[in-house]
C-alpha cells in the first residue's frame, strides 16, 4: 500500500508542479521561448492529468473497469486508423468483423487472463481470417496491400494495446526482486529431489497446473497454487496494477524527455522525412534519463533497481518506435495527427502510439524476468 | 414531449457513432429558413446530417426522404415521422399537379428548413453524380431561401450500398457558405454550380 500510494503521489507531485510551470510560462509573454513549445507542453500536462485521473479511477474500481477502459481506447484507435487507411468496399464484412468481435474478443480474453488464448487470437486466428474474408468478397484489386492494412490496424491499436492492461493480470509475489536468480541456482535445483526443497510448504503431489498455469481467477485456491511453492497469500496484489502505472509513467516520460532533449541546439535529426523532430540527441538523452529515473522507482516494481533502469530503456526506446511508425503511416496519408479530423486536437491514436509498441515487449521481459526468479512457470 | 427525447438521444447515438466532426466553414448555424443540400452516399446520411445541427436549428430542419424506404417497417415509420419529422416523397407516384417542388414548398411554409440531396439516389462515393434538376425549381419558386452545400465525408465506407451493418469509421460533415440562385440564372448553370460547391468543401 505505501509503495502505491508513493508512486502515485509522487506522479501528482511532480504532475501539479509541470501545471505550476505550465502557468508562468503562460504569465511571461515576452517569454524567450517558443510560444508553440509552451501550447504543446500545457497540452501534454493536461494528456497526462486526464490518463492518470482515468487509471486512478479505473484501478479504484477494478481490473475489470481497466481493461474495458483499454478495450474502449483500442476500439477508437482502430477508428482513427482504418479511417485513414484507403479501404475498398469488398473490405466491408472484415471490417465488420474486426471491429465488432475481434476487438471486444481480445480484450475479454484479457480480462479472463487466458494468456494461451489472447496472445494467438490475433497474430494466427485473425490474421488468417482476414485475407480469407476479403478473398470471398471477391474484388482481387490491390489485395494484399488491403490485407496488410488491417492487419497492421488490428494489430498496433488492438493486440499491441491490450498487452497493457495484461500487465495487471501477472501473478507477482512480494519482494520478488529478493528472490535468487534461478539460472544461477540451476545446480543446486538439480541437485536436491525436487519435493524435498526446503522453501517448498506446498503439500506433496501438488494438482497439476492447468495448460499455461493461467487458470481463471475463480479456481479453487486449494486446487491451485502459484509455482516454486508460493502460497496465495505470498502474491502482491497491488503489484500489477503499479506495474501498469509505472509502465505508463516511463513510456509518457520518455515521450517528454525525448521531446525535452531534442530541444537543445545541435541537432542531429535522425530521419528527417519521417519525423522532423526525433533526434539523436532527444532520443539517447531521453532514454539515459529514463533509464535512471527507472532505476530511482525501482521500489514500485517487482524488479532490482538494474533491471528497473533496464526496462526503463526497453520501454523509451521501444516508444520511440512506436512514434516513428506512426508518423511513417501519417506521412504516407498525408495528415499531421490521426485526430486531424477534430481540429485542433490530436487523436487517440497519437496519444498511445508510444503505449502500443512499448506494452508487449515490457509484458514479455517482465514474464521472462518472473520465470527466471521462478516464481511463473515457462511454458513447456 | 417523448419525441423530443428520442430525438436528442438519436441524435448523440448517431454523434457517437458516426464520430463526426462538424466544420462550418464561412457560414454560422441559423434558424432562418435554408436548403442544406449534400450528396448522398449512405441510407445514414440524413441522420448523421440532421444530428449534426444544433439542437435550436434541427427541431426546424426537415429531411426530404424517400417515402417507400422511410414507410417500409414500423421502427423505420415512427422515426421518419415523429423524430425527424421527415417529409416524405413518393417516388413512384410523380404527378404534374402534385410535383415533389410543390410539396416540399407547402410542407415547409415559412418556418421549417430542408435537407435534401440532389443527386436523387445513393452514388458509389468516389464521385459526387450530376444533380437533378428539383433544386432549381425549388429555388425558382423560393429565390429567399439560403443554400447550405453540406459535403459529408466517409459514409460510403460506413454504411455503403447493399450493405446492412455499419462499420464504426469517423465522418466528418463540412458546412460551406451560402448561395443562392441568381436571377436568370440557367438551371444547368446553377446545377453545375451547385454541385462544384459541395465538390469544393472535400478539399478544404
Amino acid at each position: 500500500m505505501q509503495r502505491t500510494l508513493g508512486l502515485v503521489g509522487g506522479v501528482l507531485v511532480v504532475l501539479a508542479a509541470a501545471t505550476l510551470v505550465v502557468q508562468i510560462l503562460k504569465r511571461r509573454s515576452d517569454a524567450a521561448i517558443d510560444p508553440a513549445i509552451v501550447e504543446t507542453f500545457r497540452r501534454r500536462v493536461r494528456a497526462w492529468w486526464i490518463l492518470t485521473a482515468v487509471l486512478a479511477a479505473a484501478w479504484l474500481i477494478g481490473i475489470t473497469a481497466t481493461v474495458v477502459l483499454f478495450g474502449l481506447m483500442a476500439f477508437w484507435a482502430l477508428r482513427e486508423f482504418i479511417t485513414l487507411t484507403p479501404t475498398r468496399p469488398g473490405d466491408h464484412r472484415t471490417l465488420f468483423w474486426v471491429f465488432f468481435l475481434f476487438t471486444p474478443l481480445q480484450f475479454v480474453l484479457v480480462g479472463l487472463r487466458l494468456y494461451g488464448l489472447y496472445t494467438i487470437l490475433i497474430p494466427v486466428y485473425v490474421f488468417l481470417l482476414i485475407p480469407a474474408r476479403i478473398a470471398m468478397s471477391g474484388d482481387p484489386k490491390r489485395f494484399l496491400e488491403r490485407t496488410a492494412k488491417i492487419q497492421a490496424g488490428i494489430l498496433i491499436c488492438v493486440y499491441c494495446l491490450s498487452y497493457a492492461p495484461a500487465l495487471m493480470t501477472l501473478r507477482i509475489p512480494r519482494g520478488v526482486s529478493d528472490m535468487p536468480w534461478r539460472f544461477l541456482k540451476i545446480e543446486a535445483v538439480a541437485a536436491v529431489p525436487a519435493n524435498a526443497a526446503p522453501a517448498n510448504p506446498v503439500p506433496a503431489n501438488p494438482a497439476p497446473a492447468p495448460a499455461g498455469g493461467e487458470s481463471p481467477p475463480e479456481a479453487n485456491p486449494e486446487e491451485r497454487h502459484p509455482p516454486a511453492g508460493l502460497a496465495r497469500s505470498d502474491l502482491d496484489p497491488e503489484a500489477g496494477p503499479r506495474l501498469l502505472f509505472f509502465f505508463i509513467l516511463m513510456v509518457q516520460l520518455s515521450d517528454a524527455l525525448q521531446y525535452a532533449w531534442a530541444q537543445i541546439p545541435r541537432k542531429h535529426v535522425i530521419v528527417p522525412t519521417i519525423h522532423p523532430t526525433k533526434t539523436w540527441e532527444g532520443l539517447l538523452g531521453g532514454t539515459a534519463s529514463v533509464t535512471l529515473i527507472g532505476a530511482a522507482l525501482w521500489w514500485a516494481t517487482p524488479f532490482e533497481y538494474w533491471v528497473a533502469g533496464l526496462m526503463s530503456a526497453v520501454i523509451a526506446l521501444m516508444g520511440f518506435a512506436g512514434s516513428l511508425t506512426m508518423s511513417a503511416i501519417k506521412r504516407d496519408r498525408g495528415v499531421k495527427d490521426y485526430g486531424t479530423l477534430v481540429e485542433g486536437h490530436s487523436g487517440v491514436l497519437d496519444r498511445i502510439d508510444s503505449i502500443c509498441f512499448a506494452a508487449p515487449v515490457f509484458f514479455h521481459f517482465t514474464r521472462y524476468y518472473l520465470i527466471l526468479k521462478g516464481v511463473l512457470e515457462p511454458i513447456v | 414531449m417523448d419525441v423530443k427525447i428520442t430525438g436528442a438521444i438519436l441524435a448523440l447515438l448517431a454523434r457517437f457513432f458516426s464520430g463526426a466532426s462538424i466544420r462550418w466553414i464561412d457560414c454560422q448555424p441559423d434558424t432562418c429558413q435554408r436548403v442544406y443540400f449534400a450528396n448522398h452516399t449512405s441510407h445514414l446520411d440524413a441522420v448523421v446530417l440532421w444530428s449534426a445541427l444544433p439542437p435550436e436549428v434541427r427541431c426546424l430542419t426537415r429531411p426530404v426522404a424517400a417515402k417507400d424506404y422511410w414507410t417500409a417497417g414500423r421502427l423505420r415509420r415512427y422515426l421518419a415521422t415523429r423524430v425527424f419529422n421527415a417529409l416524405l416523397i413518393d417516388r413512384t407516384e410523380i404527378k404534374v399537379h402534385q410535383s415533389p417542388v410543390d410539396v416540399m414548398l407547402r410542407e415547409i411554409g415559412q418556418t421549417y428548413s430542408l435537407i435534401v440531396f440532389p443527386e436523387g439516389g445513393r452514388t458509389s462515393g468516389e464521385e459526387i453524380g450530376e444533380f437533378k434538376s428539383g433544386l432549381y425549381y425549388l429555388c425558382k419558386k423560393r429565390p429567399d431561401l439560403e443554400l447550405i452545400p453540406v459535403h459529408i465525408d466517409n459514409m460510403n465506407r460506413i454504411l455503403p450500398r447493399g450493405e446492412v451493418l455499419p462499420v464504426p469509421l469517423l465522418t466528418c460533415i463540412t458546412f460551406g457558405p451560402p448561395m443562392w440562385l441568381e436571377a436568370g440564372e440557367p438551371k444547368a448553370d446553377f446545377l453545375f454550380r451547385a454541385r462544384e460547391a459541395v465538390r469544393r468543401l472535400k478539399e478544404l
